[in-house]
This record gives structure tokens, sequence and C-alpha cells, in this order.
């Protein structure tokens, strides 16, 4: 028997293909992802989850080898299934080069030029680029019926979404135009501006540098305009009504902070937001501090081991309240979108029992608060 | 580590690292160096958290010899420019330009390597402004781990894209002074829990293997105290079901503290077992946001620890 598709979180993704689950550094989003697609996969989807650096002890339950380009099948005992990939942004921006290459000649200069080596590697900013075209290239092949991209830790909220852009033109034709302007060597050739322009900058950087960055856009040549026509195409993508961006965030201010400044900045995008994802909630105490309480512990308990559960419980409801009054803050600004709670559990959760477990409250009936 | 002249802080999002830096900021000010707390993101945090506005890439005095200063790519790369073409005229021209701005507004790792270039000039004793005062230390409140450490990456990155010239030689010598345990320190700020326990040791692991550094001290922040023993513990679970609503309840937050803190405790042993650097544990702080009091209170915990 599969259970309600369209409780909690459920609500959230039914009719989307695609959800981009984002939010600041250490809220669970690795786990959170992970929990929606097997949840999904629990209700006869097939469902793949993309992630960057998930935690080695998730990873390995669910099949993740260290360092896999490809989608493997996790087993597990559901009506659809669970996939789950690990992004290798060189391999990916590889596999790219590998598409757009004319030949076998420009494959290789391109793949061997030091510029493209530093920025397939070591540059900030590929690993988002990356991740993005990954979820593209996966949407287009079709197999399967959702798609969850966890999305890499950014201080700045939106990085994930400017690093494609900002990758995407710099390897722009407009930009290459002026670097093959500029192997000529020859001021004759280049308009007078551009020849001053280029002089200044050779100063600034170094002859050898223009040469080796010239160099990369000439052996990128036509692959650009597939470059660009992609990142449209992604661009096209997230911004589609297909696709939902879910926040996560705890419920600690400075989460919540970003989380707000998060939405605004998606809002100003216009960019498809379904809601958002409180993990690790404290639960709410009912029980107040009084006497009675003071007195019927003390009964129970010795005095100095009463007084000490006594104090432990007025903290604890001092920071379920203070995560409550957060929420509520956030919920200001949302409107009329959902927010989803989900109660802090006692262990960290790093297996399929554990999404099981975080997913009998993402697909609760009723978890939606408006 | 508050005698060196740069501490790189970075860790897990979300771990504390601002609260870390300013802290580590308040200790070094109290020990007679004139400190900066250099920002590295969007949002700036520092000023706000010592009661002034935010000051963007205006070095701000916030408390007696510590001062704040975040940094905006944009005008870091400007500064630069001015100085390497010695002209302001020059980087006017390049300034202006649409190409030009179209061409290092999008060059991947350009944001980067000024970031770093201008943390390095904060370091110098010889300043590029004349009128500029030196400082003893610079605290860098960097990016979490993987961003971090491409940042600190960046110059050597850069060295070896540019190869000769004038790009290569600036960026070699960030790298030296960024990469000299002598001057630098890298700190990691993390929490007693599962992934920031494992980033933290394998961040050890990849400053060692990419830029040959030594992590120099790692802090747990957020470390809940030990209220209960064992055997109260015991005592407490024996009583299962007994009592009003409100007792069980007293009952089950008091279990789960405990739990917390035990699996809390187990943490920090597993990081001591698996870094190389001494690691030292910070008290979980109640107040909702972390005031002036409390980053006092920590800069002393920071400065008895380190």
């Amino acid at each position: 028997m599969s259970p309600r598709a369209s409780s909690g979180v459920g609500n959230l993704i039914a009719r989307k293909e695609v959800v981009i689950c984002a939010g600041s550094g250490g809220v669970g989003k690795t786990t959170v992802s992970a929990a929606i697609a097997a949840g999904a996969a629990v209700r006869g989807k097939k469902a793949v989850v993309l992630t960057i650096d998930p935690a080695k002890r998730l990873a390995n339950s669910l099949g993740l080898p260290e360092l896999g380009n490809e989608e493997r099948r996790v087993e597990m005992d559901a009506d659809g299934e669970l996939w789950a990939m690990m992004l290798d942004a060189k391999r990916t921006f590889d596999d790219l080069v590998d598409t757009y290459s004319p030949d076998e000649q420009t494959r290789r200069e391109v793949l061997e030029n030091p510029i493209y080596r530093q920025l397939s590697n070591a540059v900030a900013g590929s690993q988002e680029y990356m991740a993005m075209e990954k979820l593209h290239e996966l949407h287009q092949e079709g197999n399967y019926d959702l798609l969850v991209l966890d999305t890499p830790p950014t201080r700045n909220a939106l990085d994930f979404l400017d690093a494609p852009r900002r990758l995407a033109r710099f390897i722009d034709s407009r930009s290459l135009t002026f670097f093959r302007a500029s192997t000529k060597m020859s001021m004759g050739i280049m308009g007078r501006g551009t020849g001053v322009l280029f002089s200044v900058m050779k100063k600034a950087t170094g002859v050898d540098l223009l040469k080796d960055v010239a160099e990369f856009f000439n052996a990128m040549g036509d692959m650009t305009d597939g470059f660009r026509e992609r990142a449209e195409r992604v661009d096209a993508l997230i911004s589609d009504s297909r696709t939902t961006f879910l926040l996560v965030t705890s419920p600690r201010a400075a989460a919540i902070e970003e989380a707000r400044h998060f939405h605004r900045k998606l809002q100003s995008e216009g960019l498809p937001f379904g809601g958002v994802i409180v993990n690790r909630m404290r639960e709410p105490v009912r029980a107040e501090p009084a006497p009675e309480l003071d007195s019927e512990l003390a009964g129970m308990l010795d005095e100095k081991l009463a007084g000490k559960v006594a104090r432990n419980l007025a903290e604890h409801r001092l920071l379920a309240e203070r995560d409550a009054l957060n929420v509520d803050r956030l919920g200001e600004r949302l409107g009329r979108k959902p927010i989803l709670t989900v109660p802090e559990l006692s262990g960290d959760v790093h297996d399929l029992a554990g999404l099981a477990e975080l997913n009998t409250h993402l697909f609760a009936p009723g978890a939606l608060q408006r | 580590m508050l005698d060196k002249r740069l501490v790189y802080v970075t860790g897990k999002g979300g771990v504390g690292k601002t609260t870390v830096a300013a802290a580590l900021g308040l200790a070094a000010a109290r020990a007679g160096k004139r400190t900066v707390i250099c920002e590295v993101a969007e949002q700036e945090r520092i000023t706000g958290a010592f009661g002034h506005e935010p000051a963007g890439f205006t070095e701000t005095e916030v408390a007696h010899n510590l001062h704040a200063f975040s940094i905006d790519p944009e005008q870091a790369k400007q500064e630069w420019l001015r100085h390497q073409l010695r002209s302001g005229a020059l980087a006017g021209l390049l300034n202006q330009s649409r190409i030009f701005q179209y061409v290092t507004a999008a060059a991947p790792g350009l944001a980067e390597v000024v970031t770093m270039g201008k943390i390095w000039e904060l370091a110098q004793l010889q300043r590029r402004k004349a009128e500029a005062a030196p400082y003893d230390l610079v605290i860098v409140d960097a990016p979490a781990t993987g961003h971090g450490l491409a940042l600190l990456r960046a110059p050597r990155t850069f060295a070896n894209i540019a190869r000769v010239g004038p790009i290569k030689n600036h960026a070699e010598t960030i790298h030296s002074f960024t990469t000299d345990p002598k001057v630098t320190a890298v700190v990691a700020v993390a929490l007693a829990e599962e992934m920031p326990v494992n980033e933290t040791i394998d961040l050890e692991r990849r400053l060692a293997d990419e830029m040959g550094l030594r992590l120099s001290a790692a802090l747990v922040n957020g470390v809940l105290p030990e209220r209960f023993t064992n055997a109260e513990a015991e005592a407490m679970a024996s009583l299962d079901g007994a009592g009003s609503t409100a007792a069980r309840e007293a009952l089950t937050a008091a279990l789960r503290a405990h739990d917390r803190a035990r699996s809390q405790r187990s943490q920090v042993a597993r990081l001591k077992r698996g870094v190389e650097a001494p690691v030292s544990t910070l008290p979980f702080v109640l107040t909702p946001e972390v005031g002036l009091e409390d980053l006092e209170s920590l800069s002393v915990e920071v400065e008895r620890k380190l």
C-alpha cells in the first residue's frame, strides 16, 4: 500500500518535475533532499537526488561511491525507484566539452588548455554551474519523474544561480570576439579603441596570460554558442512552472535571516518558490515551570537532580519558544506560501531508516502551515 | 596564535565562524594588538555585532584596538588596478571599457584573487596607502570549508594560469604569505555533530594535500553542558511513564538533553582522534543573538584555550 501522495511536502512537489532545495550551510539540506526523493519513490515515483557532498555515512547508505558522476539505484522497498548521484564538477565539464567539440583536435586543445584546467578544477563557481548543467541534462533525458537537486553550500544565498550565468557569460562569444582579435596582436586589425585597451590590459596582466586566454577562447571557438544556448535552457528550466524551489532552513536566528534574504532574491528573480522547510525545530513544551511541578519532581527524584530537571525544562522551553518565534517572523514574509516544520530528531540521519523517520514528518498530513 | 599576522577562520556553514572570528578579534585587541576582522560575504555582520552601522569597504574601529572591514570584490579589483597600473587615469580607462567590465565581472576566480590580494594588503606592515596604519593581526571570517579552501587557493590558481608577468608575481607573493606557517594560521570552527566533524577532518587533510598547510586549531562551538550523569539518566529513565504530563515532559526533555550532550561528547572525541590540530570547545550560548557580553566571555574562553 503506498501512502497518500499529497500530504505535507507531497503537496509542494505534486505535478513538479524538478525540486531545488536551497538554503544556507549546515541546515540539513542534503538530508532533506535525499528524504524527499526517497519519499517520492515510496509513493510510486522514479526519483533521483543529485547531491554534491553528502556526509560519508549517508553516501555509503545510499550506495554512492566517493566520486561517481552517474546515477545509481538505491536498494529500497518502494513502489517507485530511488536513484542518487554524487556530482563530479570536473567530469561534468569535461563531458560538456566532449559534447560540443566539433572534432577530436579541438576537444584535446580545450581539455589541455591551462586556463580550462584551472577553470574546470579549482575555480569557485564551476561546481554550481555544473550542478545546474547536470540537472538540465537529466531533465532532457527524461528518465525520471522527479529530480531533486541538493544545491552546494554557499555563503551568499543565490551564488549557485549567479555562478552559472557568470561562467556562461565568460565563455560567451562577446568576450570571445575581443580575445580572438587580440591574438592578431596588430593594432591595425583591431579598432583603435580596442588596441589601446588591449595594451593597457597587457600592462595589468602580462602578455602570456592574455595569450593563454586568447588561445582558450580560440580553442573554444564555435563551442561557445553551444554553451550559451545551454545556459539559456538551464535558465528556462529553473524558471519553469514544473520546477519548484524549496527553502531549507534551521529555526536559529542566523539561518532564518539568511532564508528571508534568499526568499527576497528568489522573488526578485521571478523564480518559482514552493515553500519553506524548517528543519530541527525544538519540540514545544506545554509544561510550565511551577512550584507544583518542582515538588512533584522532588518527590520522584533526589532534590539536586529534581532541580536540574526543572532548570533543564525551563531552558528547553526558552529555546523552543525562540525557535517558534523565529519561524513566525519568517512566516510574516512569505505571504501565503507554506512553512513545514520538522522536529529535531534524536540522532543524526545517516541511513534509509533515518530518512523514513524524517519522512513521517515531511510527508505528514497537515504538516503544512500557511 | 595571536602572534601571527593572519588568522583564517573557516569551517562548515552554520557553525558560528563569525562569532568565533569576533571573539578572536576581541582577545587579540585586549592583548594590545591592533586588529582587523575582515569579512568576505555579501552580508556584513561584524559591525552589527559591535553595535555599529555597516561600514563596507572602510576600515572602521568597532572597539578599542579592534577594526572591522568587509571586502567588496569590485572595489578590491579597482584598488588593485590603480595600484598595478600606478595610474588612476589608466585604471579609469579600463573601468570605462564595457568589454573590460564584462570580462572581469565574469572571469571565474578573479573576485577570489583580488579578495585575497586585499587580505594580504591589510596584513602588510607597509600599507598601499602611506596614511593607512598597519595592523598587528588580520582575522579573516572566511567562507565555508569548500569555498574557503578555494579562496585560499585562488592566488596559486591564478599564478598557475598567468605563468609569468605582473599578475603571476603578485599572486605568488600573496600565496607565499598565506601559506607561511610563521605568519598565517588556519582555524577550523566546528559543531559537535557528524557532518561538521567530518568536514573538519577533511579540511585538515585537504589543507595539507592541496596547500602544504597545517591546521592550527579546531574549535568546537556550541558545546552543551553535561548536566546529568549516566546514573542520573538511568534513575530518570526508570521512572518511565510515571507522574503528571508535565513531569513526564520534564523528564523526557532531561533525557534528551543528556543524550545530546553524550552524543556531542563522542563527536568531540572523534574529532580529537581525527585531527592532529589541538581541539578545544566553546560553550553553547543561551542568549537569542550573541551579544557583546557573550562575545567578551567567549573571547576570554578562546584566549584561555588557544
